[in-house]
């Protein structure tokens, strides 16, 4: 038991060292993920807080003036152009000079102040229908909040009804606190399956792996010798983004790190075995790196990130109950923001644990029956 | 020798480079790997699996209030396509569903919500699970629009009614039915090409360079051009084999609108497929490591084509900095020329100037990379 132990150390120690003394490749470990977080956590908003639009006012009256007062006072909503002939909203919108036109028609007034039902249309640029979507949202707000003040201003009764809303976890709706919590299993899950699979495909690729094998090491040994040294980057990792959120961004950590590290262990051993699993059928490293990254593709799209599981068809959710990052994305935010105990977390942890012992099993026969 | 003579003499090695490399193409499965099936897997996943499009949200509705009304806003909920809603008594019930992640959101109607009706003030409390704060928000969109459905159906007596004295009038031009492949399936073709152009060129040449046999190159009679134009071409091909499937798919499968020139189209990708190749072969003439080059390769084109190209994120909402980074990357201008391109039709206030930047990049990048491979030994 010793004597293995002190073999796998050993193994470990040379692969640390085959990283850690190339500046290039330690570089190369700290610097990407550190740059893609900032990066993520700047860029990935589906808010906006800048949007370019033109007007049409043909009514010229003082409540279209109010009502665009109203979208010129948020300082998201800046005026690009005043158009004085519908001929020219095509071009405003068709050269992305603005995302929305808003044309107010010329019985906007006497509409509103008969009391019958005055409209407003708005044009958007569909090519990117989320972004116009969202815009459009801030609109029909801004117009809420017109209606009320004129009916209460003219003594009409609104709907009787408030709608309240809390939102728990993130009170104030950052999607930044959404995006940057799921980055630690993301990032990590690319950089750990990557380096686990180069691990081995170098020693095929160089030759060295038949060497490996007539060593006292055991497969279990090379194995465990292999699997450790992805996962000690994988937590390097994840601590440096974890560093970032709570230092740099300053997204409230409502949980146990005790809990946050159990989780991402158990995640980082499934996603180092799929990583040596899929380097067994890999002769070269350019063939593992292609294969993971086939791989990555459909785990990150099918991850929850950018869009919700329950979306997708039946099928593709029956898939994502073996995507590890469904997994690490659901225990990183949920113990980072709600601040669950682990008993809660149950569910994602025994899929992760499965994954991890049928890719690590099987790649260890293949290792001793020489199989790949 | 004569001059067509010398021309002759190298199309014949640019032909015979290129033969051995696609024979290096079809015998690896995983260029295959890359090259054909992910392009498809990518196009069934953009197409089938992913949406943006939130429907029929769990919620939880907490009906502590037996009267009429409050049971004629509860339909209101059940039956609108937006909302999966259950039941319930309790809120105790209803929170422990949302701490099982069951239920998005929950919403509740208090004992004395008729009671405070008849007194002009009642509320209906949402409660949402706010860590995933776009969904949250679409789901207070929601909630307000069927409860302002509900008081404006009670208040005129049952009858449907339109909404209040501004009503907005929404037309999404280009995408009228606001369906979210339209633009990503777009995004995707970037995707594929930035992967096929730039991500495998890297790992090709990186190989070469990591085993020693591009130097090998150097003593053979073939020239700098003569290397990079037989390394490259395989993997053009390959890109507009890859541009193809997307059209094809996005045209025939998800009924994607294609409103402008295919010829405009096969432009534009051939420029973005060269300055990606370009920016694969100076990364890995530069680092000549296959892991380094791969790393690279991915902070300079892929993360960018969709974080910074304004595919998914608005770029104009990104801080200042953010925003002038983007601005050198190529993939935010081949996304503007494809969603043009694809549903707004041939407009050459759009086309030429984004065009212009792709042509500028490839001349740096070729003097670049013409310099990088220069026959040196690394």
């Amino acid at each position: 038991m010793w004597d293995s132990i002190m073999r796998i150390a050993a193994l470990v120690w040379k692969e640390l060292l085959g990283v850690f003394k190339d500046p290039r490749s330690r570089y190369g470990i700290i610097i990407p993920p550190i740059l893609q977080c900032l990066i993520f956590g700047y860029a990935a908003t589906y808010d906006l807080n800048d949007v370019p639009y033109a007007v049409f006012d043909e009514s010229r009256s003082i409540e279209s003036a109010d009502l665009l007062a109203r979208l010129d006072a948020t300082h998201i909503f800046h005026r690009v152009a005043n158009l004085d002939r519908a001929a020219r909203i095509a071009s405003v919108i068709d050269n992305k000079d603005a995302i929305l036109v808003v044309h107010i028609g010329q019985d906007f007034s006497r509409n509103l102040l008969l009391g019958k039902a005055a409209d407003v249309q708005i044009i958007a640029d569909g090519r990117n229908s989320n972004t116009a979507g969202v815009a459009l949202g801030y609109i029909g707000a801004i117009v809420d909040g017109f209606n009320a003040d004129w009916r209460s201003n003219h003594n009409e009764t609104g709907p009787p009804v408030q709608v309240t809303m809390r939102a728990w976890y993130n009170p104030m709706l950052e999607t930044r606190w959404y995006m940057i919590p799921s980055l630690i299993g993301t990032i990590t899950l690319m950089q750990t399956m990557m380096f686990a699979a180069m691990l081995i495909a170098k020693e095929r690729e160089d030759g060295t792996f038949d060497q490996l094998l007539v060593t006292p090491l055991r497969p279990m040994e090379i194995m465990i010798g292999k699997a450790l040294p992805a996962m000690m980057i994988g937590l390097i990792q994840a601590t440096n983004i974890l560093l970032i959120a709570q230092l740099w961004f300053r997204i409230p950590f409502e949980g146990s790190l005790l809990t946050l590290y159990a989780g991402l262990i158990l995640f980082l051993l499934a996603a180092v075995g799929i990583g040596i699993f899929v380097s067994c059928f890999a002769g070269t490293m350019q063939q593992a790196m292609l294969y993971v990254f086939v791989l990555i593709m459909p785990f990150v799209l099918l991850s929850g990130l950018t869009t919700p599981i329950s979306n997708m068809p039946d099928i593709v959710q029956t898939f994502t109950l073996i995507n590890p990052l469904r997994y690490a994305i659901l225990i990183a935010q949920r113990v980072y923001l709600e601040g669950v105990g682990i008993d809660r977390l149950l569910p994602y942890l025994w899929p992760m644990a499965l994954i991890a012992t049928v890719t690590l099993g099987s790649a260890t026969w293949m290792f001793r029956h020489k199989v790949a | 020798m004569t001059r067509p003579d010398a021309l002759r003499a190298k199309l014949r090695r640019i032909l015979a480079l290129m033969r051995k490399e696609v024979y290096q193409i079809l015998r690896d499965p995983s260029s295959i790997a890359i090259g054909i099936v992910m392009p498809v897997m990518l196009i069934l996943i953009y197409g089938y699996a992913l949406s943006l499009d939130v429907s029929r949200v769990p919620v939880a509705i907490v009906l502590e209030d037996p009267s009429p009304q409050a049971s004629e806003l509860v339909a209101g909920f059940r039956l609108s396509h937006y909302f999966d809603a259950q039941v319930l008594a309790s809120m105790a019930d209803a929170q422990e569903l949302m701490l099982e992640r069951k239920v998005d959101g929950i919403v509740r109607i208090r004992e004395d919500f008729t009671r405070q009706l008849a007194l002009g003030d009642a509320q209906v409390q949402v409660l949402v699970y706010g860590a995933d704060a776009n969904k949250a928000r679409i789901i207070e969109g929601y909630t307000q629009g069927a409860v302002g459905a509900w008081a404006a159906r009670s208040a005129a007596g049952g009858r449907a009614v339109s909404g209040g004295p501004v009503n907005v009038d929404t037309r999404l031009w280009f995408n009228e039915a606001n369906d979210s492949h339209y633009y990503l399936v777009p995004g995707l073709i970037v995707m594929i090409m930035t992967l096929i152009g730039a991500f495998l060129t890297a790992m090709v040449v990186a190989r070469e360079w990591e085993r020693g046999t591009f130097e090998a190159l150097f003593v053979s009679p073939v020239r700098t051009d003569e290397i990079i134009l037989g390394k490259t071409l395989p993997y053009f091909v390959m890109g507009l084999i890859g541009l193809t499937l997307c059209f094809l798919g996005a045209k025939f499968l998800f009924e994607v609108p294609f409103r402008g020139s295919v010829v405009v189209l096969a432009g534009a990708s051939m420029l973005y497929l060269l300055v990606a190749l370009l920016i694969g072969l100076s990364i890995s003439s530069a680092v000549k490591s296959q892991l380094a080059a791969s790393q690279l390769t991915m902070m300079v084109t892929y993360l960018p084509a969709m974080m910074l190209s304004g595919f998914i994120f608005d770029l104009r909402s990104m801080p200042a900095v953010i925003r002038g980074i983007a601005y050198i990357f190529p993939a935010r201008y081949f996304v503007s020329l494809l969603q043009t391109v694809f549903l707004a039709g041939n407009i050459w206030s759009i086309i030429l100037p984004n065009a212009a930047v792709l042509l500028l990049m490839i001349a740096v990048l070729l003097y670049l990379s013409l310099a990088a491979s220069r026959k040196k030994l690394g």
